[in-house]
C-alpha cells in the first residue's frame, strides 16, 4: 500500500538554532501513527509544518505520491490535512451546527446562510458517531470531550483526509477517552489517516498501529506497536534505558497529620473523609468530575467548606482563604498549570518568589540578591530547571521546565504538606520521572504530598494509599498491597 | 560588588526597554536645539517641567491602573471636581487653605474608592465605571460651581503652581516625589509586585493567595488621589478653577502610559516608560509651539507619535516571539 502522505528530509532552522534535521515520516490510509518524543524534539514543529504554519527550510511532502505546495494553513486543508489542536478553537457562544461549518457554511441560492440546511447534516453526522447531541446546542453547554468531537466532525466536514490530534486525551476521563477511541475507530475505517501525538504510553497500546519517535530534532526510528513495548519506546525517546522510571520508597510515620471528616462544599463535593499520615504520598483517584480537585480547592481556601471538620495535627481548623492556607502550611500545584499557575508575561524569578515575596520586600528595603541566591537554590540544585536567564518571561520556557518553576515555588514556601493537581499533565517522560524522583525526596525529608492524578498507572506506582471519589463522595480507600486499576475503577464508577 | 553588578544590569534591563522611546525623544530634541535657539534655555525647560506636571501625576495612576489591566477614564473629571471644589472652599468659604486643599483631596479618595469598590466587587469592565463615573465627575463640577469661574488668589495655594525653591519650580520637586513614591510601591511591596501579577494572570493570581480584591481597590484608590493632587496642581497654576477643567486629561495620561510601552493588557510596563511618555509628549507640544505650528497640527502628530510608539511595541513583541520560540528548541 502507498502512503497517503510522506514527509521527506525536513529541516527547519528558528534564527540559527536547527529545530529539525532530516526528519521523515510517512501514513498510511486508515492509520494511526502516533509521534512521540519528549517536550523539544520537534513534534509540534513537524506537524506545524504540516498544517502549513511554519514554512520548512527544505525537505518534500508528498500527498498521494505527489508533491504537495503547502504554505500556509488554507493550502494544507485543501490537500486535506486538519489539526486538532490541545486548545480546541471552537467558537462557545454559536450552536453545534454553526461551528461545525464554520468558514465554509453551506449557503442557499440567494447567498444567504442556510441554517437549516447546515443543522440538518450536522445532526447527521452526529447521529453518525452515537453522539446524543443536538445540531442546535451551544457549545458552551458541552464538555471537553464533546467539544474535542465537535472538532473531529469540523475537520470531516471539511473534507480532512488526514488528521492530526495534539494530546487529544489530556483533559478527558478513562470515559471520555473510550469515545475519543471509538471516533477514531470509525475514522480509521473510513480511510482517513491519523497522526497521533500523546504523553500517554498506555493509550498507544489500544490506538496506535506504528509509533515514529524523534529526539532533539533528529528522526529516531519507526516501529509497529504490536512488536515494541514500553520500556523500549521510552528509552528511545530519552536515548537511554530508562531502569527506574517510577521512584518510591515508604517514608510515612503512624502520626496523623490532617483528619477530614464529612466535608461539603458546593454540588461538587457531597461528603469526603479521608486522613493523611505524616510524610505520606496520598494519591486521589476518580473521573473527571468526582470532585477531587474541588475537595483540594477546599483545603486550599479556594472553596468554602459548608459543613464537616477538619483537623490539623489533631486540632480543628477552618480555612477561610488561600493566605490561611499557606500559613497553616498547606501549597498546591495547580491543575492547569496555563490558567492557575504561571504569570505568563513575569520572569522566571518573579514565578518563582511569588510566595515569599515579603522576606525581600518586607521592611521596603528590597534583597534582590537573596532573591536571586533563592530562586537560584531551588531552579538549578533542588529542579535542574533549564533556562537561559531569571529574567526571561517565564512563558518561553517548555511546559516541564514551566511546572518545574511552579514546584520551587511551593518548595520555598510550603512547610507541611504540598497538594499536587495532575503535576505530571502534559509533561515529557524525562521530566516526570524527575519529579517522581522529587515527590519521594520530599517525603523523605517530612513533607506530606496529596496526589490527585487521572493517570493510573502514576497514582497506583507513586502512591502510599489511594483514596477513590466517585461523584463528590469518598468511596474507598486502598492501601498499597491492594492496588489494582480495577479495584480503583470500581470504586470511582460507584453509584452514591 | 555583585550587588552593584546586579543592579547596574537591572538598570540596564529598565534602560532596554525604554530604549526604543528613550532614541525617540533624544532624536527630538536634537532637532529641536537645531531648529530654535529658545528650546534649550532653562526658562523653556522649566517651562516643559510645568506643562508636564498634570499629567506626569495621572499617568503615575494610571500606569497602575493599566498595568492591573484596567484604565481609569475618571482621571479628568476628578481633575475638574477637586481643583473647583478646594477652590470653592477656599474662595467661597473661605476655609483655610490647608483644609480647602485636604477636601479636594478627599474628593479624589471618594471617586477613586467608588471606582475600585465597584471594580474589585463586580466583574464590570474598569472602562464602563469609570466612564459613569466620570460623567458623574463633571456633572458634580458643574453643579458646584454653577458654571462660574473660581479665582483663586491665596498665595498658599498658588504656591503649588508658581511656586520656586532657589531657582527650580516647585513643579520638578513633586514629580520626583510623585515618582519616587510610585516607584517604590511598584517595585519594593508585596502589593506593587501584586498589580503585575494579577494584571498578568487573575486566576493564578488566586491561586497564590494574592489579595485580589484588596490590589485591585488600592490602585484605583491611588489614581483617583493622584488625580485629585493634578486639580489642585492645575487650579493652583491658573490661579482659577473651572468645570471643565481637565478636560481630555486621560487622553493625555493613556497616551503617556502607552508611549511608554505599558501594554494595554496589563501585567507588563514599566514606570519609567510612563514618565519618558509624559516628557516626550510634553517636548512634541512645547517644540510645535517654539516652530508656530498650529495647535491643530499638534493633534494630528500626537496621535502619529501614539501610532508610532505602538508599531515599535508590536515590533518588539514581535521579536519576543521569534526568541520565545528559540528558546523552546534549545531546551
Amino acid at each position: 500500500m502507498n502512503p497517503m502522505l510522506q514527509m521527506i528530509n525536513i529541516n527547519k532552522s528558528f534564527a540559527t538554532v536547527r529545530v529539525l534535521h532530516d526528519v521523515s515520516f510517512s501514513l498510511l490510509a486508515g492509520e494511526v501513527h502516533a509521534l512521540v518524543g519528549e517536550n523539544g524534539a520537534g513534534k509540534s514543529t513537524l506537524i506545524k509544518i504540516l498544517g502549513g504554519v511554519y514554512s520548512r527550510d527544505s525537505g518534500d511532502i508528498l500527498i498521494d505520491g505527489e508533491e504537495a505546495d503547502i504554505t500556509d494553513v488554507p493550502s494544507a486543508r485543501s490537500y486535506g490535512i486538519s489539526i486538532i489542536h490541545q486548545e480546541l478553537m471552537l467558537a462557545p457562544n454559536l450552536s453545534i451546527a454553526e461551528n461545525i461549518f464554520l468558514g465554509h457554511d453551506i449557503k442557499t441560492k440567494l447567498g444567504l446562510v442556510d441554517i437549516n440546511e447546515m443543522e440538518k447534516k450536522a445532526q447527521g453526522m452526529l447521529d453518525g458517531f452515537n453522539l446524543s447531541l443536538h445540531a442546535t446546542d451551544k457549545i458552551s453547554q458541552l464538555n471537553i470531550a464533546q467539544r474535542q468531537m465537535i472538532e473531529i466532525l469540523r475537520s470531516i466536514s471539511f473534507g480532512a483526509k488526514i488528521i492530526v490530534m495534539d494530546e487529544p486525551t489530556s483533559s478527558l476521563s478513562e470515559k471520555e477517552v473510550n469515545v475519543l477511541f471509538d471516533a477514531i475507530l470509525r475514522l480509521k475505517k473510513s480511510g482517513v489517516g491519523i497522526i497521533y501525538i500523546s504523553h500517554r504510553m498506555s493509550e498507544l497500546d489500544v490506538v496506535a498501529d506504528r509509533v515514529t519517535v524523534l529526539r532533539d530534532g533528529h528522526y529516531i526510528d519507526t516501529v509497529k506497536m504490536k512488536d515494541t513495548d514500553h520500556e523500549q519506546l521510552v528509552s528511545l525517546m530519552v536515548g537511554r534505558s530508562m531502569e527506574t522510571f517510577y521512584v518510591k520508597h515508604p517514608h510515612f510515620s503512624e502520626k496523623i497529620i490532617l483528619e477530614v471528616e464529612h466535608i461539603k462544599s458546593g454540588s461538587m463535593v457531597k461528603d469526603a473523609s479521608f486522613t493523611l499520615r505524616q510524610g505520606e504520598v496520598l494519591g486521589f483517584a476518580g473521573l473527571v468530575g468526582a470532585g477531587r480537585s474541588e475537595m483540594m480547592n477546599c483545603l486550599f481556601g479556594l472553596a468554602k467548606v459548608e459543613s464537616g471538620k477538619i483537623f490539623l495535627d489533631g486540632n480543628p481548623i477552618s480555612i477561610r482563604n488561600v493566605r490561611e492556607a499557606i500559613q497553616m502550611g498547606f501549597g498546591m500545584v495547580p491543575e492547569d498549570r496555563n490558567q492557575e499557575g504561571i504569570f505568563p508575561v513575569q520572569s522566571i524569578r518573579y514565578n518563582t518568589t511569588i510566595e515569599v515575596m515579603d522576606q525581600f520586600l518586607g521592611s521596603g528595603v528590597y534583597n534582590a540578591e537573596k532573591e536571586y541566591e533563592l530562586a537560584k537554590k531551588y531552579l538549578d540544585d533542588v529542579l535542574a530547571t533549564r533556562y537561559s536567564s531569571l529574567e526571561q518571561s517565564i512563558a518561553s520556557l517548555s511546559g516541564g521546565n514551566m511546572q518545574k518553576v511552579i514546584f520551587s515555588r511551593w518548595l520555598l514556601s510550603t512547610k507541611k504538606i504540598l497538594i499536587l493537581d495532575e503535576p505530571t499533565r502534559g509533561i515529557d517522560v524525562k521530566t516526570k520521572t524527575e519529579i517522581y524522583r522529587l515527590i519521594d525526596n520530599l517525603t523523605e525529608q517530612g513533607l506530606t504530598i496529596m496526589l490527585v492524578s487521572s493517570e493510573l498507572p502514576e497514582l497506583i506506582n507513586m502512591s502510599d494509599r489511594i483514596v477513590v471519589m466517585s461523584h463528590g463522595y469518598t468511596t474507598g480507600v486502598l492501601a498499597r498491597e491492594e492496588f489494582s486499576q480495577e479495584k480503583i475503577m470500581t470504586y470511582a464508577t460507584m453509584e452514591m | 560588588m555583585l550587588k552593584i553588578k546586579r543592579s547596574m544590569r537591572m538598570l540596564a534591563k529598565n534602560v532596554r526597554e525604554c530604549l526604543g522611546i528613550l532614541i525617540v525623544l533624544g532624536v527630538m530634541c536634537i532637532i529641536l536645539v537645531c531648529l530654535t535657539d529658545k528650546f534649550a534655555t532653562p526658562p523653556n525647560l522649566f517651562n516643559i517641567i510645568r506643562q508636564i506636571t498634570i499629567n506626569i501625576f495621572i499617568a503615575c495612576g494610571m500606569t497602575l491602573v493599566i498595568l492591573l489591566g484596567g484604565i481609569d477614564l475618571s482621571v479628568g473629571s476628578v481633575i475638574a471636581v477637586s481643583g473647583c471644589i478646594s477652590a470653592g472652599m477656599a474662595t467661597w468659604d473661605k476655609l483655610p487653605v490647608p483644609v480647602a486643599i485636604v477636601i479636594g483631596i478627599l474628593c479624589g479618595v471618594a471617586v477613586g474608592s467608588l471606582n475600585g469598590f465597584i471594580a474589585s466587587f463586580t466583574t464590570i469592565s474598569p472602562f464602563i465605571i469609570t466612564l459613569a463615573t466620570m460623567n458623574i465627575g463633571r456633572g458634580i463640577a458643574r453643579l458646584y460651581t454653577s458654571a462660574k469661574t473660581i479665582a483663586v488668589l491665596d498665595p498658599r495655594y498658588t504656591f503649588f503652581g508658581t511656586g520656586k525653591i532657589g531657582k527650580i519650580p516647585i513643579q520638578l520637586f513633586l514629580i520626583v516625589a510623585v515618582v519616587a513614591i510610585t516607584s517604590f510601591i511598584l517595585n519594593k511591596t508585596r502589593l506593587g509586585r501584586g498589580i503585575y501579577f494579577v494584571g498578568d494572570n487573575e486566576q493564578a493570581a488566586k491561586y497564590a493567595g494574592l489579595n485580589v480584591r484588596k490590589i485591585r481597590f488600592f490602585v484605583f484608590l491611588y489614581s483617583g488621589i493622584l488625580a485629585a493632587m493634578a486639580g489642585i496642581l492645575s487650579t493652583a497654576r491658573t490661579f482659577a478653577a473651572t468645570m471643565v477643567m481637565g478636560t481630555s486629561a486621560e487622553m493625555d495620561a493613556i497616551a503617556a502610559v502607552v508611549i511608554g510601552g505599558t501594554s494595554m493588557s496589563g501585567g507588563r510596563g514599566t514606570l519609567m516608560g510612563t514618565v519618558i511618555g509624559a516628557v516626550i509628549i510634553g517636548v512634541l507640544n512645547n517644540g510645535m509651539n517654539l516652530l508656530g505650528i498650529n495647535t491643530s497640527w499638534q493633534y494630528v502628530v500626537q496621535g502619529v507619535v501614539i501610532l508610532i510608539a505602538l508599531y515599535i511595541d508590536y515590533l518588539r513583541n514581535k521579536g519576543g516571539l521569534i526568541k520565545l520560540l528559540k528558546n523552546k528548541r534549545i531546551k
